[in-house]
């Protein structure tokens, strides 16, 4: 990869008491590449999440985002300049909508929201907007359906479809398959493999036929550390890989 | 021509006796209705500006009564110096309504600024106990406040002049004043919660967290409306000091907070309509339960919150958006 890093961490550290979840790692996601992070369980994934998107602040190390140095800027300012995530754990505004969700999205980059007296429902600078995206990701014909009455599988596309509705640089997508069945599961790589050379994408995933279908580069993270970083043939050929990772899989199942 | 809901017909209903409440008072020959009438709407206004933060913001501030209190103040003090022909701040004192009246609101805010920018760094408990100890300090402020009677308060022996202006020393002139005020506010409730401004808000007391992860500066936003609901209350507590012609510690007491926030409840949460039908219902059992219970047995009067218990634990179990979920279903506003 030669083009530019958007994203980069440096020898970053995270210690929980004694332990390090994230231990001097170093990443770098170029422009353009859809970029997976896989790990068993344990290894710091969502810990390094955590640092990326700014809900947690690393010991040690630096963040950089779109060539500025973001490591100790709060959750908002770094999804202002473009780094938009979804969360594995499924998080939308279960009151509103799942068109008014999506706008809410739409809204957070239409300039401040210090407006008190437009009704925001009729504003077609957030409505339509919000509208495309919901049929992008195959919501549209549930854009009027409470958030709280999705299905499981169609929470996950309202999430993926609210990070993208902020038209960001990078998403940084946590699990987008979690708990998703067979036919779910297909239907969101699809929608990722459209998203892919658009988008700059980070995505941490389980799904080991998604991952090795979607990414373009894949870094394996053990321990709280990178073991391996590579296209995905070299990730599977990689001994040391096979050894910590595809190994304890293979014994798991 | 708009569709006849049930939260239309309610809403018209409401209006229609809210505005005939003086008629029928002065037919009755019974002025009593109409004080307590007034006393309804200016705690109605209060409970609203409170429910726009704790309903629909999801900030459970329990010390509202605090705004209330320094509006009151605004009022009593300026009338206190007005009184003695001192100056405040090398400032005469006044009773002119049109400019008393935004300085309590101005009070109101400008005490809810700092309190909120402190408070709003915590949230869930903490929270609650901050605007409580908070409110609590001025309340003690306010009794240590000799100047201006200490825990006797202030009396005013009459109520604000508007120049030009209605006369609201006329008890009837006075409610439809109050009147006008909550329902402008009541509009500007519903416009802002429907606004951009009240999306965030909202979305907000949905999940904060997400909130933040598309790239809302929440706090900025939360402590925005703190202060409107300082302001609104630091209105309600102007009229309060009119309609009683009395401020004092008392007003900021967080058994008044308490209040408000049953109010609220009792009315249905996260509803404009609702907090105005909670500051009824309260202040019409809190008149009427006590005195019936009275005849029952002579002293049991004073033990009426046991009527008022069940009541509210009735609505808060069965009726998730209180008694205005009640009479206009579930899709109220």
């Amino acid at each position: 990869m030669t083009a530019a890093p958007l994203l980069e961490a440096r020898e970053l550290v995270k210690r929980f008491g004694g332990l390090n979840a994230t231990d001097r790692l170093s990443l770098s996601v170029a422009k353009g590449e859809l970029h997976a992070l896989i790990g068993p369980n344990g290894a710091g994934k969502t810990t390094l999440i955590g640092q990326l998107s700014g809900e947690l602040k690393p010991d040690g190390g630096r963040i950089l985002f779109d060539g500025r140095d973001v490591t100790t800027l709060p959750v908002h300012r770094r999804a202002q300049r473009g780094l938009a995530r979804s969360f594995q754990i499924t998080s939308v505004f279960p009151s509103f909508t799942a068109l008014d969700n999506v706008a809410l999205a739409v809204q957070a980059h239409a300039g401040h929201s210090f407006r008190f007296w437009r009704d925001a429902a009729r504003d077609p600078a957030l409505s339509d907007p919000a509208r495309a995206v919901l049929e992008r990701v195959g919501l549209g014909p549930r854009a009027n359906t409470p958030a709280s009455a999705l299905a499981h599988g169609e929470k996950r596309q309202l999430e993926l479809a609210m990070a993208l509705a902020t038209g960001p640089k990078l998403l940084l997508l946590d699990e987008p398959m979690a708990g998703m069945g067979p036919e779910e599961s297909t239907r969101m790589v699809r929608l990722l493999a459209e998203l892919k050379g658009g988008v700059t994408i980070l995505l941490v995933e389980h799904d080991m036929d998604a991952v090795f279908a979607l990414a373009d580069r894949i870094t394996v993270l053990v321990r709280g550390a990178a073991l391996a970083t590579g296209a995905p043939a070299a990730i599977r050929a990689d001994a040391a890989v096979r050894e910590a990772y595809l190994g304890d899989e293979r014994e798991a199942v | 021509m708009p569709a006849l809901t049930r939260s239309r017909i309610a809403l018209a209903v409401l209006l229609i006796a809210a505005l005939a409440l003086p008629s029928v008072a002065a037919w009755m020959d019974e002025p009593f209705y109409l004080r307590l009438g007034a006393r309804i709407l200016v705690f109605a206004l209060a409970a609203v500006s409170l429910d726009l933060i704790l309903g629909f913001g999801g900030m459970v501030s329990f010390g509202h009564a605090a705004f209330v209190g320094i509006g009151g103040y605004a009022v009593g003090i300026l009338f206190a110096h007005q009184a003695e022909g001192s100056t405040l701040f090398g400032w005469p004192g006044t009773t002119n309504g049109f400019i008393v009246w935004p300085l309590a609101m101005l009070a109101g805010a400008l005490a809810a600024l700092p309190i909120g920018a402190i408070s709003l760094r915590t949230t869930g408990v903490p929270f609650i106990m901050i605007t409580l100890a908070f409110a609590q300090m001025l309340f003690y402020l306010m009794t240590g406040l000799k100047a201006y009677g200490g825990d006797d308060g202030v009396a005013l022996w009459s109520r604000s002049t508007f120049p030009g202006g209605p006369d609201i020393a006329d008890h009837a002139t006075f409610y439809y004043v109050a009147l006008g005020l909550l329902l402008a506010a009541l509009l500007l409730g519903w416009r802002l919660v429907n606004s951009r401004f009240g999306r965030v808000i909202r979305g907000a007391k949905d999940n904060e967290r997400r909130m933040r992860a598309l790239g809302y500066p929440v706090t900025r936003y939360k402590l925005a409306a703190f202060v409107i609901a300082g302001a609104l209350a630091g209105l309600a507590g102007a009229l309060l000091a009119n309609a009683t012609l009395f401020v004092g510690p008392q007003y900021l007491h967080w058994s008044r907070s308490g209040d408000l926030i049953v109010m609220v409840v009792l009315g249905g949460i996260g509803t404009l309509v609702g907090p105005v039908l909670g500051a009824a219902a309260l202040l019409l059992l809190e008149e009427y339960v006590p005195e019936l219970m009275n005849l029952a047995h002579a002293g049991l009067g004073e033990h009426w919150k046991i009527v008022l218990g069940p009541i509210l634990l009735g609505l808060v179990l069965f009726a998730r958006k209180g008694l205005w979920g009640v009479i206009a279903g579930n899709r109220a506003p």
